[in-house]
């Protein structure tokens, strides 16, 4: 156990490295060099100027040394100034944006697991059944309809038909309502599948089975027996479950207005930004590697029945 | 899955055919795996309906040019943001073009991105799937890499690189695409050449060619359709998500996507903007999964 561990954390550097290297490739191959004057249509600036400004920046170097000083300096968090906001630093906007996207996606997390494990139980129990025919169309919806078109239709519900909600803004919970539930439906409707499925198998395990044969009721047979074994394999899915609040929150945010990271990575999409665009991505990278091991590892303490 | 009758059993065949009836009488019956597929997804009426829909989007995308009333590009700077009325049945936009004619010309951008970006995507990925030795180690690291990267984050990064437009979503999208199918398409061709009934079908005289054509294809194809026609929607949904925050089709060419990503910031004053499109987004991805769902089901019904 303690060797797998180890060897996973060692895999990440080199998987954090790959990261970095194909943003800082990106960024290289994009047309446009910041020697270039800003103004469109100005004159290019003299090839001693350009020199000198090369020089400056450290773009004369080699490409690996530059990919080295980017690695040294994206490891302190260290990315630069942003191109649209010229003031701030790329640090600071991500200091500041961070933590509301985090909220954000925690509290999408807990409601489409809370929802997704329940309608999953649902859909099993009462198998082609009434339950079963909304738990499994709520959960194809939210699978399959982007979260920015669920958004549109959860404005136009509960904003203007029933104006329960603002259509956006993050001053007050309740503006967080909405963002979080069109967030929360994609990886509710993943869950609510994977435990409907890993339930029905369950339910007709032959220890299932034993423990009904040896008298128990319905609910501790359900409680104490299915679901236990049931919701191990939906861990697995907590990996891609991050990764898709995590890129799912660039829509909501932005539709929400929301001023959280991924409406300004929107935002830096637009404005060219790349600073920003980099700095977002690697740190929704590096965050999301983390998290796919950390549920690696969990995995196999829940689970005694998996060996390293 | 037909009887198939290897060369040296068809003499032995025809010799008991000709004293037993029953079993010519059999043979119209015995039906192909394709032939039981359609049968059991005829039966699904979910995924009749997503089909039905997914052939009716395909016809308003190639017919775009009769069925829209006025060009994509027409603006009527008279009438600007107006409401659904008779001249134009949803709305206007706000630039005075016809919220209609740029949904059905929308259609066609989806579809081909959908469609498009498959023949792409398996192109790559069953080629570069069946190839063994070095490559194949090499594709094994680059997927895993690839699987660590959210693929939507690494879609937008392609796209900021080459900028907006048709063939660089295209290329994105085929490019962080072909990685499933290759994976898929490895896994089938190592697992099926070691099944018995390859080696079966080789005993009984089976030559390479038909055994791959015969025994080891229509088993690998079939997980490979599955992962090709949930493809489709996800290509959909990438187009639309990047033209939503504006870095997949270039204007004035219309997209859903797009169009819900400029509406939605009108939302409050002009709902049907953002509203229609976000319906059409709607309405073909689910169409695409019941169809996706139904075939999946219907050509193996354990993956179920």
């Amino acid at each position: 156990m303690f060797q797998f561990a180890l060897t996973r954390v060692l895999w990440l550097i080199p998987t954090l490295l790959a990261m970095a290297l194909v943003t800082f490739l990106v960024m290289h191959a994009t047309p446009g060099s910041p020697l270039d004057p800003i103004a469109e249509g100005a004159n290019p600036l003299s090839p001693e100027a350009q020199k000198v400004l090369a020089k400056h920046y450290g773009l004369d170097r080699p490409l690996y040394e530059q990919f080295a000083i980017f690695v040294s300096k994206a490891v302190r968090g260290d990315f630069g100034y942003s191109f649209v906001y010229k003031t701030r630093t790329v640090q600071e906007i991500i200091a500041e944006t961070f933590p509301i996207s985090l909220l954000l996606g925690s509290m999408a997390l807990v409601l489409a697991i809370l929802l997704g494990l329940t309608l999953g139980i649902l859909a099993a129990l009462y198998q082609n059944r009434t339950w079963d025919y909304i738990s499994v169309s709520l959960a194809t919806v939210g699978v399959a309809v982007p979260n920015f078109v669920l958004a549109v239709f959860l404005i136009i519900l509960f904003s203007f038909i029933l104006p329960l909600f603002p259509t956006g803004g993050w001053d007050s919970p309740r503006t967080w309502v909405l963002p979080t539930i069109a967030l929360a439906l994609a990886p509710m409707g993943i869950i609510a599948r994977f435990t409907r499925a890993s339930m029905l198998e369950v339910i007709r395990a032959d220890y299932t089975l034993t423990a009904r044969a040896k008298g128990l009721g319905e609910l501790p047979v359900i409680f104490k027996h299915a679901l236990k074994n049931a919701f191990i394999p939906v861990v697995t899915l907590l990996g891609p479950m991050f990764a898709a609040v995590g890129t799912g929150s660039f829509f909501v945010e932005a539709i929400f207005r929301v001023p959280g990271m991924g409406r300004f990575f929107v935002l830096s999409m637009t404005g060219r930004d790349y600073p920003m665009i980099m700095a977002v991505v690697l740190t929704y990278g590096v965050f999301l590697a983390i998290m796919n091991l950390v549920v690696d590892l969990l995995y196999g303490v829940l689970d005694p029945r998996i060996r390293y | 899955m037909a009887s198939s009758t290897p060369a040296s059993a068809t003499k032995l065949g025809e010799e008991l055919s000709a004293s037993a009836v029953t079993h010519a009488e059999a043979r119209p019956r015995s039906s192909s795996l394709w032939r039981d597929g359609v049968r059991r997804l005829r039966r699904n009426r979910l995924a009749v309906a997503g089909g039905v829909v997914v052939v009716l989007l395909c016809l308003i995308a190639i017919f775009a040019d009769f069925l829209a009333p006025f060009p994509y590009t027409k603006t009527n700077f008279a009438r600007l943001n107006e409401a659904p009325s008779r001249a134009y049945p949803l709305g206007t936009d706000q630039l005075g073009r016809d919220l209609l004619s740029r949904m059905i010309y929308g259609a066609r951008v989806s579809m081909l991105v959908g469609l498009g970006a498959q023949v792409i995507v398996v192109l790559i990925g069953a080629l570069s799937g069946s190839i063994g030795g070095r490559t194949d180690m090499f594709l094994t690291r680059f997927v895993d890499v690839m699987y660590a990267f959210p693929r939507l984050l690494f879609v937008i990064l392609v796209m900021s690189m080459l900028g907006a437009g048709l063939t660089n979503i295209f290329i994105a999208i085929g490019l962080t695409g072909w990685v499933g199918i290759a994976r898929q398409t490895r896994a089938q061709v190592l697992a099926i050449k070691e099944k018995e009934f390859v080696d079966g079908a080789r005993a009984l005289g089976a030559g390479f060619g038909r055994v791959l054509a015969r025994h080891v294809m229509p088993n690998a194809l079939t997980p490979i359709i599955v992962a090709v026609t949930f493809g489709i929607p996800e290509a959909i949904f990438t187009e639309a998500a990047l033209s939503f925050i504006g870095v997949g089709i270039n204007p004035p060419t219309p997209s859903w996507g797009q169009m819900v990503g400029e509406g939605q910031q009108y939302i409050r004053s002009y709902w049907h903007l953002c509203v229609f499109p976000s319906i059409a987004i709607a309405v073909t991805m689910l169409s695409f999964v019941f169809f996706g769902d139904g075939v999946r089901d219907a050509l193996d019904p354990k993956l179920k």
